[in-house]
C-alpha cells in the first residue's frame, strides 16, 4: 500500500504543482521517489510532527494540497491539536497519511501501534476518513482525495497487502461496496484485515452460512444508506476491523443502525478495550486478539447457534 | 514621521481593547496592551495589505500566536478598514465572530489561535511556501513569552533557519508574567537572546514600547540573509495604564465601570 501510495503520489504530483510531501523523518527507500522528481515540494520535517503539522497548515494556506506523512500515530495522534485547530477548523488541504495502520507494526510495540486512530479522526469536523483495503483502492483512493477540497485522513496498511479488488476497485469516497451477496447476515468491514474476513466466508459458506460481506472504506462520511439496506434485510450484523471496541468503524455502523430504525443484532470484532502488552507479528496479534479468518468463523458460527 | 501616526493608532486601540474587555467581562486586557505598540506600528508602516481584499496572494501574513489577546487585534483591524468599527461592539456577544481568542472568521486574521505554540510552525509554512516559489510576500508571527513554554515553538525554532527562512519574523512579547506569576519563576527563559542565537536566529532586542525603535527594527528584516529574524520586544503587561502595569491580576480581570474611566482618562490626550 505504501508503495502505490507513493506512486500515485508521484503521477498526481507531475500534473498537480499544488502537491507538496512532508514526512517525519519516516518512508526511508520509499519517499525518495517523490524527493527525487520534486525536490522543491519535498521536505524532511524531522522527528517533529506538531511543526510538521503546523507547517502544512501553513502551506495550505498559500494554497497547496500537502501530505503529512509518518508511521502511525506520530502524524496522527502526537499532533491532535494541529489537527484539530490549524487543519480542520481552517479546512485545509492537509491530507495525514499514517502508516502501518491497526498492528501492522506487531512487533514494534504498542508505541506503534494505531489502534484509536479512526475514532479520534472521524469526531474532527471537515475531515474525511479513508482506510483503503488494497493497494489498487489506495491507488483510486489517491485520485478522489485529491480533488476533494478539505483534511483528510488516510490509513494504510505497510506493504505486501494481497489486492482483493484486481484492477476493478470501483472506489468513490463515502461508499461501501459489495464483495459478497448473502442472505440472513452481513459482514461489514474496513481496511485490509477484509482478507480475514473473506478467508473466513470461504469457510462459513463451507458450514451453509452465506454472508453479505460490504467494504466500507470511507470512514467519514459514512455509508448510512448501505447500512439501512443490508439492515432491512438481515438478522445479524457483525463489524470486523483492526481498532479498539470504542467509537470507529462499529460506532458509525451501530449510530447508523440506530438511526434507521432496524433493530438486527450487532457483534463486535476487534480489538479490546485494552492495551496491547505482548509483542507478535500483525498476524499473530490478529490471532491472539481475535480479529483472524479463523476467529471470526467461529464467533459468528457461535452466535448463529 | 510615521511616529506621531502610530502613537495616535495605539492609544485608539488601546482604548478599544478596553472597552471591550470591559463590555464583554472578558479577560486579557494585560496581554493586549503589552502589544499595542507592536501592532500599531506593524500596520501602519510595516505590513503589506489590503485591507479592501483580505486575501490578495501577495500580502505580508501576520499571525498573532498569543491569540488570547485578539481584542487589540480586532480593534487595530477595525482601525485599518477591515470591517466597520462598530463591530467591536460584537467582541464576545452571542452569536457573534469576535471570539475572545483570535478567529479567522474575522476579516484580516490570518489564523484562528488561542491554544499556544501554534502560530509560528504555521509561520513558518507560510514563509517555506513563499521562499519556494518565489513570492515578495513576508511572514509574521507575534508570540507571548509564557507560550515559548510550548514545546512545538522549538520544534520551529529548529526549523526555519533549517530551511533559511529569511522571511519570517518572529516577536516575542516579553513582558515577563505568564499565567500563574513572574517567567522567571514559572519557566525561566533567560538568557533568551542567547538561546535564539544558538539556534541559529537573528535577534534583535528592543524595546516594545518604543515606536521609533519598533519601525526602525521592522524596517531592517531580515537582519542578514539567510536567517529568519526575531525580536525580542521588552515590554509591559497592561502597558499605558497605571494601575494595570506589572500587575498579574490584569492578566485575568476586566476593568469595571470605575476603572475603565479611570483607564480612559489616562489615554484621553
Amino acid at each position: 500500500m505504501r508503495t502505490a501510495f507513493i506512486e500515485t503520489l508521484c503521477e498526481l504530483a507531475q500534473t498537480d504543482e499544488r502537491i507538496w510531501l512532508l514526512t517525519g523523518d519516516l518512508g526511508f527507500s520509499v519517499l525518495e521517489r517523490f524527493g527525487n522528481y520534486f525536490p522543491e515540494r519535498f521536505v524532511n520535517m524531522g522527528v517533529a510532527e506538531q511543526n510538521m503539522t503546523g507547517v502544512a497548515a501553513g502551506l495550505a494556506l498559500t494554497g497547496k494540497t500537502v501530505f503529512t506523512y509518518s508511521i502511525a500515530n506520530f502524524p496522527v495522534i502526537r499532533c491532535l491539536e494541529q489537527i484539530r485547530n490549524d487543519v480542520c477548523y481552517h479546512n485545509l488541504n492537509v491530507k495525514i497519511v499514517a502508516v502501518g495502520g491497526g498492528v501492522t507494526y506487531g512487533t514494534a510495540g504498542y508505541s506503534h501501534h494505531g489502534i484509536e486512530d479512526i475514532a479520534l479522526m472521524q469526531s474532527m469536523p471537515n475531515m474525511t476518513v479513508i482506510t483503503p483495503t488494497d493497494p489498487f483502492e489506495t491507488k483510486q483512493v489517491m485520485h478522489a482525495i485529491i480533488s476533494k477540497n478539505g483534511p483528510c485522513y488516510l490509513r494504510l496498511g505497510r506493504g505486501g497487502e494481497p489486492n482483493i479488488y484486481g484492477n476493478l476497485s470501483p472506489f468513490e469516497i463515502g461508499k461501501a461496496t459489495c464483495l459478497n451477496e448473502g442472505t440472513e447476515i452481513a459482514i461489514f468491514s474496513t481496511g485490509p484485515i477484509i482478507s480475514e474476513v473473506l478467508k473466513a466466508l470461504v469457510y462459513l459458506k463451507k458450514n451453509n452460512v452465506n454472508p453479505y460481506v460490504i467494504n466500507f472504506p470511507t470512514l467519514k462520511p459514512f455509508d448510512d444508506e448501505t447500512v439501512k439496506q443490508i439492515a432491512s434485510k438481515v438478522t445479524n450484523i457483525f463489524t470486523v476491523d483492526e481498532h479498539t471496541s470504542y467509537g470507529g468503524f462499529t460506532g458509525s455502523v451501530s449510530k447508523a443502525m440506530a438511526m434507521s430504525g432496524f433493530n438486527c443484532k450487532l457483534t463486535q470484532i476487534c480489538l479490546t478495550d485494552e492495551y496491547i502488552s505482548i509483542t507478535g507479528t500483525q498476524s499473530y496479534l490478529h490471532k491472539y486478539h481475535g480479529i483472524d479468518a479463523e476467529f471470526i468463523c467461529k464467533k459468528i458460527l457461535e452466535v448463529l447457534k | 514621521m510615521a511616529d506621531i501616526h502610530t502613537r495616535e493608532l495605539a492609544r485608539k486601540i488601546r482604548i478599544h481593547a478596553l472597552k471591550m474587555v470591559h463590555r464583554a467581562n472578558a479577560s486579557h486586557i494585560g496581554s493586549c496592551l503589552s502589544i499595542a505598540d507592536l501592532l500599531a506600528v506593524l500596520y501602519e508602516t510595516t505590513l503589506q495589505y489590503k485591507a479592501d481584499n483580505p486575501q490578495y496572494l501577495d500580502r505580508d501574513r501576520f499571525i498573532l500566536s498569543k491569540g488570547h489577546a485578539a481584542a487589540v487585534l480586532y480593534a487595530v483591524l477595525a482601525e485599518k478598514g477591515f470591517f466597520p468599527i462598530q463591530q467591536l461592539n460584537d467582541y464576545c456577544s452571542n452569536g457573534s465572530m469576535f471570539a475572545g481568542h483570535a478567529s479567522h472568521h474575522v476579516p484580516g486574521v490570518e489564523l484562528s489561535t488561542g491554544s499556544l505554540g501554534h502560530g509560528l510552525p504555521v509561520a513558518c509554512g507560510i514563509a517555506l511556501a513563499g521562499k519556494r516559489q518565489n513570492s515578495t510576500f513576508r511572514s509574521f508571527v507575534l508570540m507571548s513569552d509564557g507560550e515559548l513554554n510550548e514545546g512545538s515553538n522549538w520544534e520551529a525554532i529548529l526549523f526555519a533557519p533549517q530551511h533559511k527562512l529569511d522571511n519570517l519574523v518572529a516577536i516575542v512579547d516579553y513582558n515577563k508574567l505568564q499565567g500563574f506569576g513572574a517567567v522567571k519563576d514559572v519557566i525561566d527563559l533567560d538568557p533568551i537572546v542567547d538561546k535564539w542565537k544558538t539556534f541559529n536566529w537573528s535577534v534583535r532586542e528592543i524595546n516594545g514600547h518604543d515606536h521609533c525603535e519598533i519601525e526602525k527594527t521592522l524596517k531592517a528584516v531580515p537582519f542578514e540573509k539567510d536567517k529568519p529574524s526575531i525580536i525580542i520586544a521588552h515590554t509591559i503587561k497592561g502597558k499605558g495604564v497605571s494601575y494595570m502595569e506589572n500587575t498579574l491580576a490584569w492578566h485575568y480581570k476586566s476593568p469595571n465601570s470605575e476603572q475603565l474611566k479611570l483607564a480612559l482618562e489616562e489615554l484621553s490626550d
